[in-house]
């Protein structure tokens, strides 16, 4: 079932056209990549379909619903969690208060006077921060732990609304590759498990090949290619403006990875 | 009317306008490449003043002609320029890293000493300076005469801006100075001798204040409140320009000039309000003035100041505040009259200080203009009860917070469009409007005088008594204030000032929160208000003032910013101490600024900070300061 379509959607700032006639879909459960060069677009399109970026023309429909140019709070209310490149959690609380915020939010109580904050939906936190295997930190400040940590507490903040569609953006940015890859495999697990569309841009070309469904190449604002791992792969003007031969071996060792399933 | 008259009227403004650049560009250029709004530049500008008035006679009795004359105007600007460096060195260069609501307060501190420092050596009576010799007379400009001096300010004002303009883009300094503006990590990465940088900056920001103070020595005497008078002026032209933009600040100028020379025809009484109106709205529509540029570490991720974590009272923590209750409870009974007095307004400031630390602490919103709200509750308590509706005390006091909450939730809703540094200068230009009114609003108001004869209802008039109604308001807003702070809604405040891009991102909608925050402080200010005016059995303009505002930023700076009880340990200290000491010396203002740029070097973290520093704690605050 499709769960996201994005519809030609066109953004330019100034002569710069960061996209153009961009158009892809995320399916219930699926993990897609968005992967290009710097300044490719990639940003510019997670942007548009989170409510960060207004497009100039387009559409954006979350399970037959239009968000379009919808500000990131009203698309956070309709089931798209986020989480940043740079980790962004509340540095002054504790790693269930974080989650706690985010449930306390999605309940629509956070003008509430008299209630005691740090007692509201702490058994909902707790099994959320169990299903990213950070329940044992529930009472360590956040700012005191491991980034790859802080990053599995941000997945579970953005998971806390019960999301139908994940936007991550470079999710392993900054973490040691261990991490990385115990990240990737539980983000994969969530999305099949509670049936999230995940869409995520990443740098790490082991990352994308060996946990993307499909993957979508930018290039100056276009989609230049899309589909499988393997046609991705397989295509020359992706290796040609994209991935270069460094980058098409990388690729190839990440699908001897996959083959060897954990 | 008269088209001469309007010309004339015109040609003042950009007289006006002229002057106002020439302090305003010095305050803009030490902004931008400091990052340090300084209060200070208004003690420059003073001190340029009384400086002329001193060196320009002298130089005018050895030779009497224009040439002397600004040739003592230029002097005192040199020595002027050297204590800026003087405090450049001294302090400025200790603070460049400390958050700025420190920075704020510790260029507050020089104000207070620059004042003392005026008072004693040039005593508290106005200095008129001399006339400038060729420049005495008027010109007839379309039939009316207009005076040459005035003329010449005109042409001051470009001509500073077109030196400046050659500094910037003719000089090795100049070019330093735009990139620093730009980036100042970036040109320190580069190897720039910043400290250099920095100390010349300063020497041409203060030597531009006391040139501006210099000039206006035929136009105004000098005197010991100029500063703070120009001080917001030139606060509002810098904002409006843009920060750290010279050729914005000049923009603001001739807008702000042009706009006092003729509003003042039209509403007389209302010229200072029409200016932070215009502020208001380009800040809203322009968020960084007409030319300010959104400053790149503002997407930096940094630590908040502020409270860091929250916890329930533990049992010796508990015993503390029952020892608190009941040491407020017995005052009266152990205490005289004027101690008991005394207590009542150390309550008073409690709330008050409290109120502001739920705004700073908690929602990250430094307010420079808390006695605003303060102000407005204890004017609407004391006005009811004095004027036409002769009100009852109870009625008056509920009221006073409804008051505060009106006031605050109007301006709160263009104060939380912006943030940092913008939304300080926000809260401070509000709070300006508040007192300019109360001021000139004489016959509502009673001016500067204000209204006197606002007393407790029959039933509460001992001392006595009053003081138990003060306690068990008090008490109950406090509790009920922390009670919030530790509810959703206060960890929703916090949530957003730790990270506003992680709130909107869980549907928080920020804005709407924060002023609903600011709402909520101004209520527990304004009853706080209300509970003073009838303390105090009267109200004037003092209770809106920058100096009340900073008090109650000194009161939780003492107490300990990071701590929510902390600002009402900061109240009764603070208090207390210039209740003894105030009367004893005639250097009070010398030691509160002394005071509170010691506080800001040496225990940023306040008497309750520091307490707790000494014991054994979670590692984790302190992973966050050592981040900060």
């Amino acid at each position: 079932m499709t769960l996201l379509v994005v519809d030609r959607l066109n953004k330019r700032y100034g002569g710069v056209s960061a996209a153009k006639e961009v158009s892809f879909t995320v399916a219930a459960g699926e993990m897609v990549a968005v992967i290009g060069p710097n300044g490719a677009g990639k940003s510019t399109t997670f942007g548009m379909v989170g409510g960060q970026v207004k497009p100039d023309s387009g559409m954006v429909t979350l399970d037959g619903e239009a968000i379009t140019g919808l500000p990131s709070r009203a698309i956070w209310r309709k089931g798209v969690g986020r989480t940043f490149q740079i980790a962004q959690t509340f540095v002054t609380m504790t790693v269930a208060e974080n989650v706690q915020m985010a449930l306390v939010s999605h309940r629509g109580r956070t003008r509430h006077l008299f209630a005691d904050a740090t007692r509201l939906y702490r058994d909902e936190a707790l099994a959320l921060l169990d299903g990213v295997g950070m329940r044992a930190d529930a009472d360590r400040p956040v700012s005191e732990l491991a980034y790859g940590d802080v990053k599995r507490v941000e997945l579970a903040v953005a998971l806390a609304s019960g999301p139908k569609l994940l936007l991550m953006d470079e999710p392993t940015a900054g973490m040691a590759p261990k991490e990385r890859v115990g990240l990737m495999r539980l983000t994969a697990r969530v999305a099949r498990e509670r049936r999230i569309g995940v869409l995520f841009t990443e740098h790490d070309i082991d990352a994308v090949f060996s946990h993307a469904d499909r993957l979508l190449v930018l290039v100056r604002g276009e989609i230049i290619a899309a589909g499988t791992p393997e046609s991705v792969r397989a295509d020359p003007r992706v290796k040609q403006v994209y991935l270069g031969e460094a980058g098409a071996r990388a690729a190839e060792r990440a699908k001897r990875l996959v083959e060897v399933p954990a | 009317m008269d088209p001469s008259f309007l010309v004339l009227q015109s040609l003042s403004g950009l007289a006006s306008a002229s002057s106002l650049f020439v302090i305003a560009s010095g305050l803009t250029l030490v902004f931008g490449v400091t990052r340090i709004v300084n209060f200070a530049h208004g003690s420059f500008y003073m001190l340029g003043a009384y400086l002329a008035v001193t060196l320009v006679p002298r130089l005018l009795d050895l030779s009497y002609s224009p040439w002397t004359f600004f040739l003592g105007v230029i002097l005192s600007a040199v020595l002027v320029g050297l204590v800026g460096v003087a405090i450049e060195v001294l302090l400025l260069r200790r603070i460049y890293r400390v958050p700025e609501l420190f920075q704020l307060l510790a260029t507050f501190g020089i104000v207070l000493i620059v004042q003392d420092v005026v008072l004693k050596v040039w005593g508290p009576v106005d200095i008129p300076g001399p006339r400038a010799p060729g420049l005495r007379h008027g010109v007839e400009i379309l039939g009316q005469r207009f005076p040459s001096y005035e003329l010449l300010l005109i042409g001051v004002g470009p001509l500073v801006l077109g030196l400046l303009w050659l500094v910037m883009h003719r000089t090795r300094f100049g070019v330093l100075v735009r990139a620093a503006t730009q980036d100042r990590e970036m040109v320190g990465a580069l190897g720039v001798n910043q400290a250099r940088l920095f100390t010349t900056t300063l020497f041409l920001g203060a030597f531009l204040a006391g040139l501006g103070g210099a000039l206006q020595i035929p136009r105004l005497p000098a005197n010991s409140h100029m500063d703070l008078s120009i001080i917001t002026d030139a606060f509002v032209v810098t904002v409006i320009g843009g920060m750290g933009s010279v050729t914005g600040a000049f923009l603001a100028a001739l807008v702000i000039g042009q706009l006092q020379a003729f509003g003042i025809l039209i509403f007389p009484k209302v010229t200072l309000v029409l200016v932070f109106l215009l502020m208001a709205v380009v800040l809203v529509v322009k968020p960084w003035g007409l030319l300010g540029k959104p400053d790149a570490a503002a997407s930096r991720t940094v630590a908040p100041e502020g409270i860091l974590g929250l916890r329930r009272f533990r049992p010796p923590e508990r015993i503390l505040a029952g020892l608190a209750v009941l040491l407020v409870l017995v005052v009266p009974l152990i205490a005289d009259a004027y101690k008991v007095k005394v207590a009542t307004e150390i309550l008073v400031f409690a709330l008050a200080a409290f109120s502001l630390q739920f705004l700073v602490g908690v929602g990250g919103l430094v307010s420079f203009g808390h006695a605003a709200y303060f102000g407005i509750g204890a004017y609407a308590a004391g006005l009811l009860v004095t004027g036409p509706f002769k009100a009852p005390m109870e009625l008056a006091l509920a009221l006073a917070p409804l008051a505060g909450a009106a006031g605050a939730a109007l301006f709160g809703f263009f104060i939380v469009r912006l943030s940092g540094i913008y939304l300080a200068m926000l809260t401070l230009a509000f709070a300006q409007i508040v007192y300019a009114v109360c001021f000139q609003w004489v016959e509502v108001t009673g001016g500067d005088n204000g209204v006197v004869g606002v007393w407790p209802a029959a039933w509460a008039a001992s001392r006595g008594t009053y003081y138990y109604v003060v306690a068990a308001v008090v008490l109950a807003a406090i509790v009920a204030l922390r009670r919030v702070i530790h509810a959703p809604f206060g960890y929703t405040l916090r949530a957003a000032r730790d990270s506003a891009t992680r709130a909107d991102a869980i549907g928080i909608d920020v804005r709407t929160h924060r002023w609903l925050g600011f709402t909520l402080a101004g209520a527990a200010a304004g009853l706080a208000g209300g509970l003073y005016a009838f303390s105090k059995g009267s109200i004037d303009p003092t209770m809106i003032s920058i100096p009340q505002s900073v008090d109650f930023l000194a009161m939780i700076l003492v107490g300990g910013i990071q701590t929510v009880m902390g600002p009402l340990v900061g109240a009764g200290v603070f208090h207390a101490l210039k209740d003894v000491f105030m009367p004893l010396t005639e250097f009070w203002r010398l030691a509160l600024g002394a005071t509170i740029i010691a506080m800001v070097l040496l225990f940023p973290r306040g008497i309750a900070g520091a307490t707790l520093s000494l014991r054994p704690r979670r590692p984790a605050p302190a992973s966050v300061e050592a981040s900060a």
